[in-house]
């Protein structure tokens, strides 16, 4: 977003990351134990309480895919016997560790001492780390999440989920770092993870205001940035949502729109929810095909991968283990189907929207087997007109610009056809 | 009763889209339910205890035109569920008053939410099976999934099963798993004698009726193939690995068959034989088969892998055993659990030596020529080139 | 009187409709697509005033009884048009010759050529005056094909080769299609009167048609997969909600359309009012269009017009599970190997391409009464016989509508958006 306006929560996110990137390359020096996990159910604080560095993969998928390296990285792994077929954040990992595991910002990733397959939201997780173990060669702890399939967290569940955590999870941790569980240290992180998560709702629920100052979807990727990775219960996270919150709430009270690459979107002709995770590899074009339209996201799905606080869910030091199970249990992916139309068509009417859109993406199953069931629920119970676009993760070949920008227009002049009553 | 006629029997079976051997059943009893289960895997026996038929749902394979089905998934998923919904949206699925899920991947485990959605009078159950290597927590939680389900399908059943009644349903299927393995060591040993066609009808024909009638066809047929030797080919050993989800369809399975290989193990169907060992019959059934579950040594793409070099190991242990001097994978396009492990699988078996091809197929495949020409090659290669 | 102009720019063909005041149809233009997006839309546009302007004479004509000639008058008009192409078409590749060709060739190279076109030209002039059959080709296809025939013929593979010649009208073919040429009305209703031999009332008629000014008070266009179209913003309406009004203009009481186009499917549910209340859009894969058929039909070396008549043929229909264009010939020759005829195996594929469309029927909301059929392969009398035998084993009873007309949809949907910005 170079040429966009240099709010001052962009900058901290700039030097948190680079910093994190930094330790990262600098552990097979100083010593400092690397976990590798994933972002729907990632234990960040247990993870740093034991002092070790968390490494998501996806998100290193997903910034290959912005700076546009995954296309070659996903014909390395399909080179080396992958199938087209399967998940390209998957293809585009394998491939960049087979061309020497530079991390998209260039720096050298440290190879983990741990791999914590957290089991939550996705089967394919599950072959990610069996196949990252095979070329690490390290240890794996597995930590099953159970599934929401009657659209709750099951006691019996979240037991299991206990005992792991206490069986499995961190003697796993104890093994890899050297160091002893502090729980102490864990509760402490959880009390700064529930303040930060208190200023990421609070934007989040900005993008109900009329001009929403927000974008639910595009801009919100970049602020659940730090959440979702190594820094929610850590003092930089607190400062950043604070700093974000404080920018929104400015931006609110001068009822201006949100920052887009092509500057601020104070005209909004369109408030859309949007379920499906975005794609990389074109994402500033993808985003332009909305804000040149006018289109403003107020909510999205996806923001909520990593956890879902905007319903009241806050990480709770008094219960630190317990806790991580329910905020597992709770990330958007775990949650079955039902439950994820529920959430649609409560944002469609909370946040006043206009329509909703779909982005169904060709890698992920999690995401898009039954959307279009999702699609027509929705419709049904909301009335509202819904939009179906298909591309992907971060394999380029999948999205095609025209065919995306066809659908999309097509669907915004229907809305204004709607809006007049007749068509004009 | 000859080869034929048990073979006749089971083609009418797997041919039968609407599941009449299983309503027939419902109708002969009062209070009878039928309770359907997805691949992979499901406890069966517990289906069987609360007084359900388990009926294996498997698609419609190629003998049904799915157009209602296709509307609820984009092209780059997998056709299972396609035809899923195409039986259920045409009404053939409506003897079912339950349905499991299993966790095999995200396709099914979406697939619960939708029929949650599609069918709200139908009890729906996602089945979460235990991945954790440790059998402490995997058991505890296990039992008090099969414990939930027990309870669960009782009260649509109306009859919450005694110790007794779930031992009875373990040792019949303790049975059947018997027969079944017979039936495959046989092949094994004597694959010019028993044809993987026939012990596919066979198979799939023991998904859609009752345990004790498919038990007693299996063991008709293993006499009758006792009694009717057949000729032995020059063909090559093969296992096929990759088609326990989605099921190829019959011409396919054919195919490798007439292209010159002997089929001398795969994983077809292979929630039937999931358990690998007996469930023991003594103390607490429940505890004894959520035990056998969690101690289960069967090894599948679904299955999460604690052993690092498990993987690597597979194929090759897999091909010993069966003596077989190849591999075929075969596997349904966007299968990821099938797709995700092959190179690994693939890895592990070159490093030792083992020829194997790979190819995809859909359950709806109509033209089988690739496929003759593939194995066809293949069990040449074998021939001129030695196997393992 | 005041018209409107609607244009749809598609990846084969341009069209383009002019309506009048109180929306009926003046004029229908098409003509072949090309690189210069601006200028397929002026063609399309002029053909649609000269498609209006004859309507005018017509109606004239039939009032001072002279409507026979009118045909005649046309294909006068048409040859005219072409002849002008072709001129232009030589003046080029003479100029190219004595550009680039190697001094010893300049001579015979440039005489080929003017003896090609003067060939075509003798052609197109004998074709005039047979029974009436109003030409249909693009200048671009037929003029290829028969400079093709000709070079053919007078090549000489020492000097002047096929090779040679081909290249010259490769390159040439191009600046005559994108630039812009005097192909109006007015530019050849004179010569093409005089060649007709000026019979009573037409001149009068013709008089009254040139005079009447048809620029458009207002013009939308439309169009995929075009980077830009060559409108103003405010002058573009999707190609999904023309496609929807087009159809609900067409039919009034459709609730349900199905495009099958040559790359792309289309599924569309409007309102009473012909506003679109959902589409689904086939476009990554082009399985199941028409395209697919062109793939067939090459195969089977058929016009695309043949297939449906010999599918139609068929007692059984063989079952075709992929419509995969990448392994259309595969898949046709391995059912050809295992004795299948050919009516039972294109019946098999008619089939096959309706069961994706109908994939998306359901998809965008199922099939409401009425139901519309549109695009290319709604010509094709087995693929609408199959259809209608799935839509009626899916839905029930439903009316079918398909207008002659139909590849003009998007085009009038287009035009009856001009007319509403002038409200």
């Amino acid at each position: 977003m170079a040429d966009a306006l240099k709010d001052r929560s962009m900058l901290l996110q700039k030097e948190m990351l680079a910093s994190h990137m930094a330790r990262l390359e600098q552990a097979p020096e100083t010593g400092e134990p690397v976990v590798y996990t994933f972002v729907p159910g990632n234990l960040t604080e247990l993870i740093r309480s034991f002092g070790a560095l968390p490494v998501l993969p996806e998100i290193n998928a997903l910034q290959s895919g912005m700076r546009k390296l995954s296309g070659d990285y996903i014909a390395e792994a399909e080179r080396a016997g992958h199938s087209e077929d399967v998940c390209t954040y998957v293809k585009c990992d394998i491939g960049m560790l087979r061309s020497g595991n530079l991390g998209p910002s260039g720096t050298k990733l440290p190879k983990p001492d741990l791999l914590l397959l957290s089991y939550t939201g996705c089967y394919t997780f599950m072959k990610w780390f069996e196949l990252l173990r095979e070329e690490y060669d390290c240890p794996v702890v597995f930590f099953h999440v159970p599934y929401q399939g009657d659209g709750v967290l099951e006691p019996e569940h979240r037991t299991y989920m206990l005992r792991q955590l206490r069986e499995q999870v961190i003697p796993a941790l104890e093994r890899a770092t050297g160091r002893k569980y502090d729980e102490d240290a864990l509760r402490h992180s959880l009390g700064l993870a529930a303040e930060a998560e208190d200023d990421l709702v609070a934007v989040l629920h900005a993008g109900k205001r009329r001009p929403s100052p927000i974008d639910g979807y595009f801009g919100t990727v970049y602020y659940v940035g730090p959440m979702f990775s190594a820094f929610r219960g850590t003092p930089e996270g607190v400062e950043y949502y604070r700093t974000l919150r404080q920018e929104v709430e400015e931006r609110a009270a001068a009822g201006l729109g949100p920052i887009t690459p092509d500057g601020p979107l104070n005209d909004q002709r369109y408030r859309l929810v949007v379920e499906g995770p975005p794609n990389w590899t074109s994402f500033r074009d993808f985003w332009k095909m909305f804000s040149d339209e006018g289109a403003v996201v107020v909510a999205s799905t996806y923001s909520k991968v990593g956890g879902t606080y905007d319903f009241g869910f806050r990480h709770n030091p008094a219960d630190p283990l317990g806790t991580l199970a329910d905020y597992c249990s709770g990330c958007y992916t775990n949650l079955n189907l039902p439950a994820r139309v529920d959430m649609l068509a409560r944002y469609i009417q909370e946040y006043q929207a206009d329509g909703f859109l779909i982005n169904s993406v060709k890698s992920c199953n999690s995401f898009s087997a039954g959307q279009l069931l999702i699609l027509r629920e929705v419709e049904k119970r909301t009335g509202m007109p819904g939009a179906f676009i298909e591309s992907d993760l971060v394999d380029p070949r999948y999205f095609s610009a025209a065919n995306i920008k066809n659908r999309l227009e097509s669907y915004f002049q229907m809305i204004d056809a709607r809006r007049r009553g007749k068509t004009a | 009763m000859t080869r034929t006629e048990v073979v006749d029997w089971a083609r009418n079976q797997y041919e039968d889209l609407d599941f009449t051997a299983a309503r027939r059943w419902l109708a002969e009893g009062p209070g009878r339910k039928a309770g359907g289960y997805l691949p992979v895997y499901a406890p069966r026996e517990v289906l069987h205890a609360s007084g359900f038929l388990p009926v294996g749902i498997y698609g419609a394979g190629d003998m049904l035109e799915t157009i209602r089905g296709d509307a609820f998934y984009q092209s780059y998923i997998c056709h299972l569920p396609r035809s899923v919904i195409e039986l259920a949206q045409s009404g053939r699925l409506d003897l079912l008053s339950a349905v499991l899920f299993p966790s095999t991947c995200d396709v099914i485990r979406n697939l619960s939410g939708m029929w949650k959605l599609l069918y709200p009078d139908v009890y729906v159950r996602y089945i979460d099976v235990p991945q954790v290597p440790d059998p402490a927590s995997a058991l505890e939680f296990w039992e008090g999934e099969l414990r939930r389900l027990l309870h669960d399908l009782g009260q649509i059943s109306g009859r919450v099963p005694s110790d007794q009644d779930l031992r009875g349903s373990i040792a019949l299927y303790n049975e059947m798993r018997k027969v079944i393995r017979d039936l495959y060591r046989l092949r094994r040993e004597r694959p010019w004698d028993l044809p993987t066609e026939e012990l596919y009808l066979l198979l799939r024909a023991g998904e859609v009726t009752p345990p004790e009638e498919f038990v007693l066809q299996a063991r008709r047929y293993l006499a009758a193939v006792e009694a009717d030797p057949r000729r032995r080919r020059d063909n090559s050993r093969v296992i096929v690995v990759g088609a326990f989800c989605e099921q190829p369809p019959l011409g396919l399975i054919k195919s490798i068959e007439r292209s010159g290989c002997y089929i001398v193990d795969d994983d077809f169907v292979l929630g039937n034989r999931f358990l690998v060992r007996d469930v023991p019959a003594e103390g607490d059934p429940v505890r004894a088969l959520a035990r056998a579950f969690v101690e289960n040594e069967l090894r599948t793409a679904v299955r999460y892998e604690g052993d690092p070099d498990g993987k690597k190991r597979l194929m090759g242990e897999q091909v010993a055993a069966a003596s077989a001097d190849g591999i075929i994978f075969a596997t349904p396009s966007f299968c990821d659990p099938a797709l995700l492990d092959q190179p690994m699988l693939r890895g592990g078996a070159e490093r030792e030596g083992i020829p194997c091809i790979a190819f995809k197929y859909a359950e709806n495949t109509g033209q089988f020529q690739q496929y003759r020409e593939q194995a066809g090659t293949f069990s040449d290669s074998i021939k001129l080139w030695g196997g393992t | 009187m005041t018209c409107v102009v609607g244009i749809d720019l598609g990846s084969t063909t341009t069209k383009a409709i002019i309506l009048d005041e109180n929306q009926r149809v003046l004029g229908r233009g098409i003509t072949n697509s090309r690189s210069n997006y601006e200028l397929a839309a002026a063609v399309a546009r002029t053909e649609a005033v000269i498609n209006a302007r004859f309507g005018m004479v017509h109606q004239r004509a039939e009032e001072l009884g002279a409507a026979d000639a009118v045909g005649r008058l046309r294909r006068a008009f048409v040859l005219e048009q072409m002849l002008h192409q072709l001129r232009h078409l030589e003046r080029l590749t003479l100029e190219e010759v004595a550009h680039s060709a190697p001094a010893g060739l300049r001579a015979p190279f440039a005489g080929a050529l003017s003896e090609i076109c003067r060939r075509i030209a003798a052609e197109e002039e004998a074709r005039f005056t047979q029974p009436p059959l109003l030409r249909s080709d693009f200048f671009r296809d037929a003029a290829g094909s028969a400079f093709m025939r000709i070079a053919e013929e007078i090549a000489d593979p020492n000097g002047v080769s096929f090779d040679r010649l081909i290249g010259v009208y490769d390159k040439c073919i191009i600046r005559v299609e994108n630039e812009p040429l005097d192909l109006d009305f007015r530019d050849h209703i004179g010569s093409a009167l005089q060649r007709v031999g000026n019979p009573p009332g037409l001149a009068d008629a013709v008089d009254m048609a040139v005079a009447s000014d048809l620029t458009p008070a207002a013009t939308v266009g439309t169009g995929y997969g075009r980077a830009r179209l060559p409108f103003p913003k405010e002058q573009i309406r999707s190609e999904i909600l023309c496609h929807g009004l087009g159809a609900h203009a067409l039919f009034p009481e459709t609730r349900t359309v199905l495009d099958i186009g040559g790359q792309d499917t289309k599924a569309i549910q409007v309102d009473s009012a012909g506003i679109v209340t959902s589409f689904q859009m086939n476009d990554r894969c082009a399985a199941g269009c028409g395209r697919y058929l062109g793939y067939i039909a090459d195969e089977m070396n058929l016009g695309l017009h043949e297939l449906g008549p010999l599918a139609e043929q068929s007692r059984r229909c063989v079952k075709i599970s992929s419509t995969c264009t990448v392994f259309a010939g595969a898949e046709l020759r391995e059912r050809l190997s295992l004795g299948e005829k050919r009516e039972d195996i294109l019946a098999g594929l008619h089939r096959a391409i309706i069961l994706r469309a109908m994939s998306l029927l359901a998809r965008s909301g199922g099939v409401s009464d009425e139901f519309t059929f549109t695009g290319g392969v709604a010509k094709n009398p087995a693929a609408v016989r199959a259809l209608r035998e799935l839509v009626g084993e899916n839905y029930g009873e439903r009316t079918l509508n398909i207008s002659p007309d139909s590849i003009y949809t998007g085009a009038l949907g287009a035009a009856i958006f001009a007319a509403r910005t002038l409200d």
